[in-house]
């Protein structure tokens, strides 16, 4: 018996009893669902955060407080003059400008509209840091900071949602936690970003916010922007800032309570995030495909019993172990091919769904389901149905046809 | 020298049901010529069964030899066997055993299926459901037929890959008397017009009657060959 004509009276059988086909696949289709639908979700997730931070910009470094791998009694907040320090010529010659900044999420008003954007105390120089451009107005100058100006530059977001337009807003006054601010730019639209869109911000002079809106000790910074004289400085840049700041916080010896990042660490350490969601993810879903694989296993068995007689009958004219094992190998492959396919149906289904809500919600996020994942999810429902397929058929062929022909 | 199409000699075969041996057949042995006409009686528990089985290659024997249309078979294993079944040997059985999902024709297919490359599988299909009256049944599914058509559809299937022996095990058992009587009727005159030895297994002396010879099977041994 060829395997052609195996195919087609696997089919016949699959198709002869519906519902319970149906019932037998389900734990394939779910598994392979969410195995292609998690993949997608892993996989967008990782482009979406990967990509937003490769637009910060190559030749970044952030500095924050704290140290991520070791517990330390005692922190010391990064300064204003942490800040000022890492501009030494002499002992920093890689750093090119240093943007100390203050960030906190408030609510801002105008007339009866009001937004909780991320509002950010910033000196002039934070601009050539990121890279922003104006499409109005002025950046924030050093004059203003010294000055303690209540200005204020507008993201488009921000500007949407107040005004419902992008331009002639300079001049306008907004409040933000009530204290009037003047508007003096609009700042060009960065797209979404992986810290919340980067469209959805106020920035002020940094000595307002930190007079006025952020109420910080002495004169600590949240983070601290470094810009690199050239892509290939990263590193020394960064060993430069690090002995600086040890030296500054006496912390020669021991654990460092500051944290130098570039812009790869965080694509590195979103990617070891993400790739270990996706792991997990991946790994309950193939769980539930090893469940699906025992429930094949189990109705073939009972199908095996089912069709003694008929798998006698059978040996009586002549079918040999290999015909029946063919048989019902073909069988449950088939069954779990089927599931497969309809999986990977209902997983794109999810994950289109899921890329839908997370639009709708704001966030850009594209699921991806891959030809990889496509082709991993055919051929590993597949392999499931072969692999339990073969204890019931051989079961069937070991049947002794004298035995099989009398069974009742 | 006549044309044996079965020669048995000594053959046993012994079931061990835990320490105990139970010889169904204690050593039996007879010759059945080509084209005969044969039926094997005896009480339940004669070993009747056991015999049809070793002679339909279904089982192998414990000991002794079965020379089956001049090839010694009790030695072959059991894919061996399967291929001398497809081959030589065509099964009738008393609940006719067709696959209930499959058409007259795809039932009578069946053997050719394992029979490797059978050309015009079909056509031979549909003259061998022809030659037992079915020409017009040929894509009804067995619950569509009555249980005398249903029989005729696996002696078709029996018949297709015109084997040396047609083993009929109680062929008119299920059958009311009239359909039993037309079965019976078309076995004897396919065994004239094909020359295909036929072998009932039965109790029902009517029957046993319609044969050449009874072979007479008591406590697994042959008690009397009548011819």
């Amino acid at each position: 018996m060829n395997l052609g004509q195996a195919i087609i009276e696997a089919l016949e059988s699959v198709s002869s009893n519906k519902l319970r086909s149906a019932l037998t696949i389900l734990g394939i289709v779910i598994g392979v669902g969410a195995v292609i639908a998690m993949l997608a979700v892993g996989n967008g997730a990782q482009e979406t955060i990967t990509g937003s931070i490769s637009g910060i910009g190559s030749n970044l470094l952030f500095v924050f407080r704290g140290n991520q791998t070791e517990e330390l009694s005692h922190v010391e907040p990064l300064t204003l003059q942490d800040a000022n320090a890492l501009l030494d010529q002499f002992q920093a010659p890689s750093v090119d400008k240093v943007a100390p900044i203050l960030t906190q999420g408030l609510q801002v008003t105008y007339g009866g509209e009001k937004t909780n954007p991320t509002v950010y105390g910033v000196t002039s120089s934070y601009k050539d840091v990121r890279n922003y451009s104006m499409s109005e107005g002025e950046f924030i100058t050093d004059e203003q900071n010294l000055g303690r100006a209540s200005v204020a530059l507008i993201g488009v977001d921000v500007a949407d949602k107040l005004f419902g337009r992008r331009d002639g807003l300079v001049g306008e006054t907004i409040r933000i936690e009530g204290q009037p601010f003047r508007i003096t730019g609009v700042l060009v639209s960065k797209g979404g970003g992986s810290f919340g869109s980067e469209d959805n911000t106020i920035m002020v002079p940094f000595s307002t916010a930190q007079a006025r809106l952020m109420r910080r000790n002495r004169d600590s910074v949240d983070t601290i922007f470094v810009s690199v004289l050239e892509p290939e400085l990263m590193k020394q840049a960064s060993d430069e800032i690090s002995q600086i700041l040890r030296e500054r916080h006496r912390t020669s010896i021991g654990a460092d309570d500051f944290t130098v990042f570039s812009q790869d660490d965080f694509v590195a350490t979103a990617k070891t995030i993400t790739g270990v969601l996706t792991i997990f993810l991946g790994g309950i879903a193939g769980i539930s495909l090893l469940v699906g694989g025992i429930g094949i296993m189990n109705i073939m068995l009972v199908s095996v019993t089912e069709r003694t007689r008929e798998i006698g009958l059978r040996k009586a004219l002549g079918a040999r172990k290999k015909d029946i094992l063919i048989q019902f190998l073909t069988e449950s492959s088939l069954l779990s091919l089927l599931g497969g396919i309809i999986g990977i149906g209902l997983g794109w289904l999810i994950a289109f769904i899921v890329g839908k809500i997370a639009i709708a919600s704001g966030t850009p996020f594209n699921p991806v389901v891959g030809v990889d994942a496509i082709i991993l999810a055919t051929v590993f429902s597949t392999a499931v149905g072969l692999f339990f397929g073969i204890y019931p058929a051989n079961r069937a062929a070991n049947l002794q046809p004298v035995e099989a022909l009398r069974y009742e | 020298m006549t044309d044996n199409v079965i020669h048995v000699n000594e053959l046993r075969k012994i079931y061990k049901i835990g320490e105990i041996e139970v010889h169904a057949l204690d050593g039996v042995s007879f010759s059945i010529e080509r084209g005969e006409v044969i039926s094997i009686m005896g009480p339940s528990g004669s070993g009747k069964s056991t015999l049809m089985n070793l002679l339909g290659c279904l089982d192998h024997p414990t000991d002794g030899s079965y020379i089956l249309d001049g090839e010694e078979v009790s030695e072959l294993d059991d894919d061996q066997l399967a291929g001398i079944r497809n081959r030589k040997v065509g099964f009738v059985f008393q609940s006719f055993n067709l696959l209930p999902r499959a058409t007259a024709l795809a039932n009578v297919e069946l053997p050719m299926r394992y029979a490797g490359q059978v050309p015009d599988r079909r056509k031979r299909a549909s003259e061998a459901l022809e030659s037992v009256g079915l020409a017009d049944r040929v894509h009804h599914r067995p619950t569509e037929l009555s249980g005398g058509q249903q029989q005729r559809v696996a002696i078709a299937r029996a018949l297709v890959n015109n084997p040396s022996i047609l083993m009929a095990d109680e062929p008119t058992g299920n059958l009311d008397s009239k359909s039993g009587k037309e079965i019976m009727e078309l076995l004897l005159n396919l065994n004239k017009e094909m020359g295909t030895t036929l072998i009932i297994v039965t109790h029902d002396p009517r029957i046993s009657e319609q044969t050449q010879r009874v072979i007479r099977l008591v406590d697994g041994k042959i008690a009397e060959a009548v011819a």
